[in-house]
């Protein structure tokens, strides 16, 4: 187990580099430099070319990635282009909201879909089951957007039942129920995608335990339907989920960024599009540097719970 | 970007049918019948796809929006790039009202199906094209190239798609073209998988190994004997890339990082949506173009999903 989990983590690090070094790669794409960005008009020629020398801008390529990946490790992530705040402490405010609705929504998705997919399972083929795969399509092929904008014209501006975006009411920070009643649109909407999947992922794993001999067995011993659902077959069945899980992380920091957007959620997914259009390259980086790190570490995690929770894949 | 779990999912599903796939044609090379097993086989995938009965329904709404835009022209009642009296509610002139600039609403729906329909295809096309190359290169070769080649895969892997498509873009431009070669160059990874499965799930098998002694070159027996065993697996992971990127482009133009206005997207049609008194006021703007989406993108994952059912064996489902 430990030896299998080490070679998880040595085959992470090669992986780990190569984001880096597309990352900085991709900070290099970027039109401009920091020089030009922190120019003011009284500078000379001279003082650009030596600002150039000071910010190590003629070095070589590897050289500056070298010098960048160092700074990167004792936690350096540089200077905003925007508001020249270090993007560490900028990220570090964002953080929190993001993991808010991220978490949330995973948590509703689940506890709609499970519950839904198992009964889809056990009903195979019933008008419970076709509606119910019907809605998971639909919930897959939606655009958040779209599903925002909706949600927001039905239950915030015909119905008034909650706000149309943001995190608190002005003078109301502080207060939890306020923060819930604006989190519910946009973590329902961020759950949706995630449900429909999930709905049939679950559907198809039971379907597939729901065959097997060892339930027949436990039948003939005369164990009562439910003990045979929930204990035996589930325990099995929802093992696959696991992975689904970490196959879900990307897929919730692309819609968060969307989400966030459209409700004014003051998260990562904001920030991210504020430094799009303020062609703001150090914090774009940051961000984008931060979640691919999340993806992996969850591959890694998922990876990991998998082989622990199923035994036949231990090595 | 709801589409890459459920990707991942099916990467797996198709593997195994990439295995299943190779395991037949393996079968079948030795038989002299070979052509009218293949011919036998591709008949009954046709019988099951047409037994999946949204995936009918599915191709027959695609049907209808790829004659929409390549009819564009001739079926659209105004010219989209037409301005005049903005925000029209819907009249006999204007069927369903006119945008902020006062161009028709229905011209530039039917427009925007040009722009989803040519994303979809195009991106689609771009990165089967390379994740075929860099899973056959990886999964022939083997060794330290393999291991390369599959670290690289894992890399653009951890990147979440929207987020990563969105700094590449605004650090191209937003543009039709730059969507396309964005979503090209990102989302080769799971072909590159199935295909470098399949590959090495097929390399040693007799008729491989035949044709080598035969004298056939590398790229000969890549291209004519190993291809052709992966072909429905990329098939379905392609269709439902389709829809994949049909979201992401309306996502983008949506945020103002795709489709340009003038140029028509359905994303960018909602993108005047952001505004509340539109939103709430005006309804004729952006709630067609997205039932447009919702459309465009459910007809092609069931499309996928009864091509799926139909290639793979194991899924036997009769709706």
């Amino acid at each position: 187990m430990m030896r299998m989990i080490g070679r998880r983590l040595l085959i992470a690090i090669p992986v780990l580099f190569g984001i880096t070094v597309l990352n900085f790669a991709l900070i290099h794409m970027a039109p401009g430099n920091p020089v030009e960005m922190y120019i003011n008009p009284s500078m000379t020629q001279q003082d650009i070319e030596l600002r150039k020398e000071q910010l190590g801008i003629n070095d070589p390529l590897p050289v500056q990635y070298v010098r960048w990946l160092g700074q990167l490790l004792k936690g350096d992530l540089g200077y905003s282009y925007a508001t020249y705040q270090p993007v560490g402490e900028m990220l570090s405010g964002r953080i929190g909201p993001t993991l808010l609705l991220m978490g949330t929504a995973l948590v509703i998705a689940y506890l709609f879909a499970i519950p839904v997919g198992i009964w889809s399972a056990r009903k195979a083929y019933s008008w419970f089951d076709y509606s119910a795969t019907g809605f998971a399509f639909l919930g897959i092929s939606i655009p958040n957007f779209f599903l925002g904008l909706g949600a927001i014209y039905i239950f915030a501006i015909q119905l008034k039942w909650l706000p149309t975006g943001g995190m608190y009411t002005l003078g109301k920070q502080g207060d939890w129920t306020d923060v819930a009643m604006h989190l519910i649109l946009p973590a329902c909407v961020l759950a949706t995608g995630i449900a429909g999947n999930m709905v049939r992922y679950v559907r198809s794993s039971v379907m597939d335990v729901l065959g097997q001999e060892y339930l027949r067995t436990a039948r003939a011993k005369g164990m009562s339907e439910f003990i045979v659902i929930n204990k035996h077959a589930l325990k099995n069945a929802l093992i696959p989920i696991i992975t689904v899980i970490g196959l879900d992380i990307p897929l919730l920091l692309g819609g968060a960024v969307i989400t966030e957007q459209i409700f004014q959620w003051p998260g990562m997914g904001q920030l991210l599009m504020q430094s799009i259009s303020s062609r703001d390259y150090p914090t774009l980086m940051a961000i984008n540097l931060l979640a691919a790190v999340t993806v992996l570490a969850a591959n890694l995690v998922t990876d990991i719970a998998y082989r622990f929770v199923d035994p036949t894949m231990r090595d | 970007m709801e589409q890459t779990p459920q990707h991942q999912e099916n990467r797996q599903v198709t593997e195994n049918a990439a295995e299943n796939a190779a395991g037949h044609a393996a079968s079948r090379a030795g038989k002299p019948a070979a052509s009218q097993a293949a011919q036998r086989q591709s008949s009954s995938v046709l019988r099951a796809f047409l037994r999946h009965r949204m995936a009918v329904a599915g191709l027959a709404v695609f049907s209808i929006l790829v004659l929409m835009a390549v009819f564009a022209p001739w079926v659209s009642p105004h010219d989209p790039y037409e301005v005049g009296k903005g925000f029209q509610p819907p009249s006999a002139e204007h069927w369903l009202g006119t945008d902020q600039t006062g161009r028709d609403i229905l011209s530039r729906l039917i427009y925007g199906a040009r722009t989803s329909l040519l994303v979809g295809v195009g991106a689609v096309s771009v990165y089967v094209i390379i994740g075929v190359c860099i899973g056959v290169i990886a999964g022939y070769f083997g060794r330290w190239i393999d291991s390369v080649l599959m670290r690289m895969t894992d890399v653009v892997m951890s990147f979440p798609y929207l987020l990563v498509i969105l700094v590449m873009v605004s650090i191209l431009g937003p543009s039709l073209q730059n969507i396309i070669i964005v979503l090209g160059i990102l989302g080769w990874p799971p072909i590159a998988r199935i295909v470098r499965g399949s590959v090495l799930s097929v390399k040693n098998r007799e008729f491989i190994k035949a044709a080598h002694v035969l004298g056939f070159g590398k790229l000969r027996i890549m291209i004519r004997h190993i291809l052709p065993n992966v072909l429905s697996p990329i098939l379905v992971n392609a269709t439902f890339g389709i829809a994949t990127a049909i979201i992401i482009e309306a996502s983008l133009s949506f945020l103002g990082m795709g489709v340009m206005p003038p140029m028509s997207s359905w994303g960018n049609m909602l993108n005047s949506a952001q505004n509340i008194s539109t939103l709430s006021a005006r309804p004729w703007v952006w709630l067609p173009p997205g039932i447009m989406i919702v459309l465009a993108v459910l007809s092609v994952n069931f499309i996928g999903d009864g091509l799926r059912d139909a290639i793979d064996p194991k899924r036997k489902t009769t709706r």
